[in-house]
């Protein structure tokens, strides 16, 4: 996993609540075997017309944004579906910071486990944000946002901003502890189902 | 200190607990299907690791499968790929799979229970979100990212935050419990708190109304929890729960020792605290038909599509949304639930397809014929609820009736098959999402019990199924 830096860009403001995994990933994409190549599936069915051609009003085909790294949304973005493969599109299509005022549960524990940054904040600052036509700069070191007029902190499990920071493997800290799951499976009596 | 049942489960499987962030669980119980295992896989073998515990991990593949005959060969060539990925891992890795030819193969939470492999008071994951619908056992089961897939199959554990407990009591007694079912329950339930009323807890479903549920409508009960927002929801065990789980497959061989323990111990203490509580009344609650594109856009059967307005109550992000589902599903407002006509049904999915639900449904369609304007089809959860069925001829009154019987599978609830919905088609599905092209690009989804289903499928529009003559 690559090391999260500061992000300075423009935002993409995504002015819907209820954003689902199907639609940020559509399922005729899922049967791929890897992970990479998914940004070109991000939000298909709204992004291209019955005949494949980009519509044209859709904000991920506005040329203005194709640089953003910084994606602002509504409450409960990426509910339903657990499919990992709405982290990877947004990834691989370039947005490293996803801003909106609740995650779905799923959906934000993915994000860490690919250095994809999930910021929560007040409805009224993400409507603010939205409107920001400027860059502006996400600084996790020091959990915060800095526009052209003020500075917002956000926060952050430290755990979890560790982990982005340091690009850590999660499975080989959890081996660390190798000697404590060994002692917890001695007590363990659930059944096999060889 | 007093805790709730989800506390408990949590307590005894924490490994390690840190101050603050996530704790360490350990998994009892991992579920493996070929859409979101393929990467974990690769990630094991660039890293030189294997499965830590292939005694406690099992595989079936399920959203990829045809439904049509089984001997006939995979058409899609990118299903045939992640179906064959499946069995090589499962080969390379030592991993229990039930194949497409399996006897046992079906959706992995119907499986899961009729194979006796959910067990009360465990830890349950699988890399796919209805892993909740196992909660009806009194098991903490919830869904995982494919990355957490990686996780647990290396080391059988998963780092948490814990989750918070949610209270939904289900107070009352349905007076007509054959039309108004356990799907027209977790469907008020979940247009009253929202699809995000329950983000970042565990629901613990309790009172008359769920106690009075058999095993299968409290599965359909637990399966949407997340679609309510809630990681898991679970319900204390009964003896319904120990009786359903009798004599299975993987129970195990001390069982009666185990229930004894479990009586005792798996439930919420009296004075235990939850984090927020809602109740339902279900004296008169009607049967449930969504009209939007999430499950919270839902309404009764003797209601009307809502206006914007009025669903919205003021916030504009719902208005904007509740405009838009309007015009996705070419629905106006103020029109009757009861005069949409619909082009297709489907009996199937996670939610409903196990044995009882299509005992139900088929009660609705004996000696009548679905509609000549409907495409009607019956997908069973699994090959044992398949042949179940069949031993006592349900497949003979849905074939007479014109419904396909097909094999089993997650079929037309994600389309990920051959099975879905043209543009524009409008379906009766007794699934659990209605998100925006869900079964087919395009295509138009309302959420309703299989009771209503085959109502429709037999009327060619949604019906009021209290009001309809059975044979």
């Amino acid at each position: 996993m690559d090391l999260f830096k500061k992000i300075k860009s423009i935002v993409t403001p995504f002015d819907m609540i209820n954003v689902d995994t199907d639609q940020i990933v559509p399922k005729q994409f899922l049967k791929l075997v890897q992970k990479t190549g998914f940004g070109k599936f991000l939000f298909y069915n709204w992004r291209y017309d019955k005949n494949e051609k980009p519509v044209s009003d859709f904000i991920l085909n506005d040329r203005k944004y194709q640089n953003s790294q910084i994606f602002i949304t509504g409450e409960n973005f990426g509910c339903g579906s657990s499919r990992e493969h709405a982290v990877w599109a947004l990834q691989d299509f370039g947005f490293g910071v996803i801003i909106a005022p609740s995650f779905a549960d799923i959906f934000y524990s993915n994000c860490f486990k690919n250095g994809l940054l999930p910021i929560k904040l007040d409805s009224q600052i993400v409507a603010k944000l939205m409107k920001s036509t400027s860059e502006i700069e996400v600084d996790l070191e020091n959990q915060t946002i800095k526009t052209e007029s003020e500075t917002i902190s956000f926060e952050i499990d430290p755990y979890k901003k560790k982990i982005l920071l340091e690009g850590l493997d999660d499975i080989a800290l959890t081996f660390q502890y190798e000697d404590k799951i060994a002692d917890f499976e001695k007590k363990s009596t659930v059944p096999s189902v060889l | 200190m007093s805790k709730t049942l989800f506390e408990k489960i949590w307590d005894s499987h924490v490994v390690v607990e840190k101050e603050d962030g996530p704790s360490l669980l350990y998994i009892d119980r991992h579920l493996v299907h070929e859409v979101t295992s393929p990467q974990a896989f690769e990630g094991l073998r660039i890293n030189h690791r294997k499965v830590r515990r292939p005694d406690l991990t099992i595989a079936t593949m399920d959203h990829n499968v045809p439904t049509n005959d089984r001997k006939l060969s995979i058409i899609d060539q990118t299903s045939a790929i992640q179906i064959q990925a499946l069995e090589k891992n499962c080969k390379d890795f030592g991993i229990n799979l039930f194949d497409i030819n399996s006897p046992y193969q079906g959706i992995v939470h119907v499986i899961g229970p009729q194979l006796g492999i959910t067990l009360p008071g465990t830890t349950i994951v699988c890399g796919d979100s209805h892993t909740s619908t196992q909660g009806a056992f009194g098991a903490l089961a919830f869904g995982i990212g494919t990355s957490e897939v990686e996780h647990v199959l290396s080391s059988q554990t998963l780092w948490l935050e814990k989750l918070k407990p949610f209270e939904i009591r289900v107070e009352g007694k349905r007076k007509n419990p054959f039309a108004v079912t356990a799907k027209d329950i977790i469907l008020s339930i979940i247009k009253n708190i929202g699809t995000g009323g329950g983000t970042g807890t565990v629901i613990e479903y309790r009172g008359q109304g769920i106690t009075d549920l058999s095993m299968e409508q409290r599965m359909t009960i637990c399966n949407m929890s997340v679609e309510a927002g809630a990681r898991a929801g679970l319900i204390i065990p009964d003896e319904k729960t120990f009786d359903y789980l009798r004599g299975r497959k993987y129970t195990p061989k001390n069982y009666e020792e185990l229930v004894e323990v479990w009586k005792n111990e798996l439930k919420s203490d009296s004075d235990a605290k939850f984090e927020k509580t809602f109740t339902l009344h279900i004296d008169d609650i009607a049967p449930q038909v969504s009209w939007g594109t999430n499950p919270g856009m839902t309404t009764n059967v003797t209601d009307s599509v809502p206006f914007p307005e009025d669903y919205a109550k003021g916030d504009k992000g719902q208005q904007k949304g509740a405009e838009q589902a309007l015009q996705y599903m070419d629905l106006k407002p103020g029109t009757p639930i009861t005069d949409i006509t619909i082009d297709r049904v489907f009996i199937g999915s996670c939610t409903n397809a196990r044995l009882e639900d299509l005992i139900e449904a088929s009660r609705v369609v004996k000696g009548k014929k679905v509609s000549e304007k409907v495409r009607a089809m019956v997908v069973p959860g699994s090959q044992m609820v398949k042949k179940q069925a069949e031993e006592i001829g349900l497949d003979k009154i849905f074939k007479d009736a014109n419904f396909e019987w097909r094999e089993s599978g997650c079929s037309m609830c994600l389309g990920m098959n051959p099975d879905i919905l043209a543009p524009g088609e409008r379906c009766a599905s007794t699934s659990n999402r209605n998100f925006e092209g869900r079964q087919g690009a395009g295509g138009r989804t309302h959420l309703v019990s299989p009771v209503m289903a085959a109502a429709a499928a037999i009327a060619g529009r949604f019906v009021d199924v209290r009001e309809m003559e059975l044979n």
